[in-house]
């Protein structure tokens, strides 16, 4: 069985060998004996940080794919019921490019609806080489099983080492799926990929709900998934030279739909910050809702919008939609300004990418320093009025 | 009618860093409670046996034995049955090897009519476990569902969230759903039934009472990814820090943002 195996003998202080663990897996039982119980996620701390021979990582090979057979990289593209593509399709593609050129794969793009528009052009000059398109009345509304069967046909048939999906509701609710029934790998959001010549895909992305990156991969499995949100990366350069083949597929046979469709509703439309060139976020540096008022102030003044961090929302300040972060939206403003915001990787995944960072925090030890183009230590609750005076003064004048 | 909710223990808070000159990962490996997104599952849960009749709630949670506790939490806020999926052979387990353990232990104790999971977790913070749930079970699922319009016997009506839109389905039973915290506003648990359940059994299920007997198929062997390293996050950017007094620092700001012509 895989794992991590113990060398007690090779222990000498027992103690200090359950803090080894930043899962708690370690169990040491008070007759002395030490095991590792199902907490364990095999993140290999132990091995490394433990004393030398006391934990080791064993692997054994199951079954591994011919890594051969699998060549090409997909990405799973979206086409929303208001008859547009999902943006997050060129920035895959982008990187799908990047990628595929490392290793000389080919880079092809799924597309699965009904009345899709083919507009060519606009995925060959963005990196594609092929699309196949699974176009029918059956596959008009989203239905994960009923697109898992269709993307399943697709593996099958033409084997793509790497499959990339967007980090949107649907392709987090699809991606699992074909995940499942292929037996194989899936790394969620992930903050950055790049591609061993042997083809294995290194996924990082931040991990165990901790201040933590991980690096991921899926060794012995083929094709390997993974998810990326919406503006994690850019769409690459368009090369308008390119060109590609626009490839209609039959639907594969006994297909039908899993759940029955009712209605489709767009929301409302709000003004989102990531619509915004300039966003002031608020963090936990503000001590009560009411204070907010000053980095409204602030965004009012420079024409931009409020958005905050994760615990502001949990907290019930503001409303969901002005969460910046992985579990949020992901930004790139112009400019953003960090109050009071200590610049943990949840926070900083969604917004790194954004052109100037200011941060205006107390703690000079704060982690949003090494992203920050600038940082002013001080309050916030002094620094925030300053400036509002500064702003109105140079007004008047 | 059957209902399983599938709940999961998280570590109680979310600090866990590593200790850039050691390489050591800290975290208070003491506090631990139920992944907030599951209270809205066992909420849902409980909404449904509310509104019909004869339904019998049931968790599961897969995890190290003291993942007991959030079974109890799930008793006290009213859940009927706690099933604890607990064997060493499940460690190093990712979410196709949990999602797959977890299907085993549904086909175990009985397919339900609805399997309910919370969006995703906290620590895993995938969303993933509930879909290859779904996928191993050969059930039709929606993820994200934001409300239930109708329930009967036989199916359900859901608002599931897809992003900048709402899709409203109907899904028939057996089916499984994951839930947004938008659903319902989860209730406290109760005293009452806390005093109540005290003696109520948990069921334990270890690999040797799941249907497929292949150990290759739990755990780290069943898992299909690999950690390869943990490691701090790593930045590049350009840093300039300024210090002074309130007055200093806002004319030191005042003037980035003429210079980039936002004053
Ligand atoms: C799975 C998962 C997903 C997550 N996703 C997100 C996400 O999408 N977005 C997100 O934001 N978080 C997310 N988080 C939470 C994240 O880990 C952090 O807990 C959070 O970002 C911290 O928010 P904060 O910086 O506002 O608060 P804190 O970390 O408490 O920082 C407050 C900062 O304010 C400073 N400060 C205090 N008082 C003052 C003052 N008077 N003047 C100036 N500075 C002051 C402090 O020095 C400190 O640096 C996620 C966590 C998990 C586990
Ligand atoms: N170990 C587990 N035991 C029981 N349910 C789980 C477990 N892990 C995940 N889940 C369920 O799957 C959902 C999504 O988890 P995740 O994919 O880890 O984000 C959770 O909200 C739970 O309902």
């Amino acid at each position: 069985m895989g794992g991590i195996y113990i060398h007690p003998e090779k222990i000498s202080d027992f103690e200090k060998v359950k803090n080894l663990c930043p899962f708690g897996a370690i169990e040491v039982s008070p007759d002395g004996t030490i095991q590792i119980n199902s907490g364990c996620r095999v993140c290999k701390v132990c091995v490394k940080n433990g004393e030398p021979g006391a934990f080791e990582y064993r692997e054994d090979v199951i079954s591994a794919t011919d890594k051969s057979e699998w060549q090409g990289i997909t990405v799973l593209g979206e086409f929303l019921p208001s008859g547009e593509y999902h943006p997050v399709i060129f920035e895959l593609l982008g990187k799908a490019r990047e990628l595929a050129d490392k290793v000389g794969f080919r880079v092809s793009l799924v597309l699965i609806g009904n009345e899709i528009p083919a507009i060519p052009n606009l995925f060959w000059s963005q990196g594609a080489d092929q699309v196949f398109v699974y176009d029918a009345p059956l596959l008009k509304y989203f239905d994960a099983r009923l697109y898992a069967d269709i993307v399943e046909d697709f593996a099958l048939k033409q084997k793509p080492s790497v499959i990339l999906v967007g980090g949107t509701p649907a392709g987090r609710s699809l991606a699992p799926r074909v995940a499942a029934r292929l037996r194989t790998g899936l790394t969620a959001d992930c903050t950055e990929l790049d591609i061993q010549p042997n083809s294995d895909l290194d996924q990082i992305r931040p991990a165990f709900g901790g201040n933590i990156m991980a690096h991921i991969r899926t060794p012995y499995h083929r094709p390997q998934l993974a998810t990326v949100r919406y503006k994690i990366f850019s769409p690459g350069q368009p090369d308008d030279s390119r060109d590609g083949e626009w490839i209609y597929c039959d639907l594969p046979d006994g297909l039908s739909a899993s759940i029955k469709h009712i209605a489709s509703t767009e929301k409302p439309k709000v003004h989102n910050i990531e619509d915004s060139d300039i966003l002031i976020v608020a963090g936990r540096g503000f001590k009560k809702k009411e204070d907010l008022i000053l980095a409204r102030q602030l965004a009012d003044e420079l024409g931009g919008e409020l958005a905050c961090t994760r615990p502001l929302i949990e907290a019930g300040w503001l409303e969901p939609r002005r969460q910046v972060g992985l579990s949020g939206r992901t930004v790139k403003p112009r400019l953003l300004i960090a109050c009071g915001v200590s610049g943990s990787v949840q926070f900083t995944a969604g917004m790194k990418s954004s052109e100037m960072i200011l941060s205006i925090n107390n703690d000079p030890h704060a982690a949003i320093n090494q992203i920050a183009n600038y940082s002013f230590i001080g309050d916030l609750y002094q620094i925030i009025p300053a400036l509002l005076k500064f702003i109105k003064n140079g007004r008047e004048q | 009618m059957n209902i399983i909710v599938c709940i999961k223990q998280v570590p109680g808070t979310t600090q866990v860093e590593i200790d850039e000159k050691t390489g050591v990962m800290k975290r208070d490996t003491g506090s631990a409670k139920m992944n907030p997104y599951d209270l809205y599952a066992i909420e849902t849960a409980l909404r449904i046996k509310e509104e019909l009749i004869d339904v019998q709630t049931t968790a599961i949670t897969m995890g190290p034995p003291q993942s007991e506790a959030v079974l109890r939490e799930a008793y006290m806020l009213g859940i009927d049955h706690g099933i604890l999926l607990t064997d060493r052979k499940f460690g190093g387990a990712d979410c196709l090897a949990t999602a797959y353990t977890l299907s085993q232990a549904i086909l175990k104790i009985g397919l339900p009519d609805l399997i309910i999971c919370g969006k995703q977790t906290t620590d895993g913070d995938t969303a993933q476990v509930g879909s290859e749930l779904a996928e191993f079970l050969e059930l039709p699922h929606i993820a994200c569902v934001l409300k239930i319009n109708s329930l009967t016997n036989r199916s359900l009506e859901g608002v599931m969230d897809l992003g900048d839109f709402t899709q409203t389905v109907e899904l028939p039973f057996p089916c499984l759903i994951t839930v947004d915290k938008e659903i319902y506003e989860p209730r406290l648990p109760s005293y009452r039934k806390k005093i109540a359940t005290r003696d109520r059994p948990i069921q334990t299920l270890s690999f040797s009472e799941l249907p497929d007997q292949n150990p290759v198929h739990y755990g780290l062997d069943g898992s299909a990814t690999r950690v390869m390293r943990v490691f701090p996050p790593v930045h590049h950017k350009q840093n300039q820090i300024f210090e002074g007094t309130p007055d200093t620092l806002a004319s030191e700001i005042s003037k980035i943002l003429i210079k980039m012509k936002v004053l």
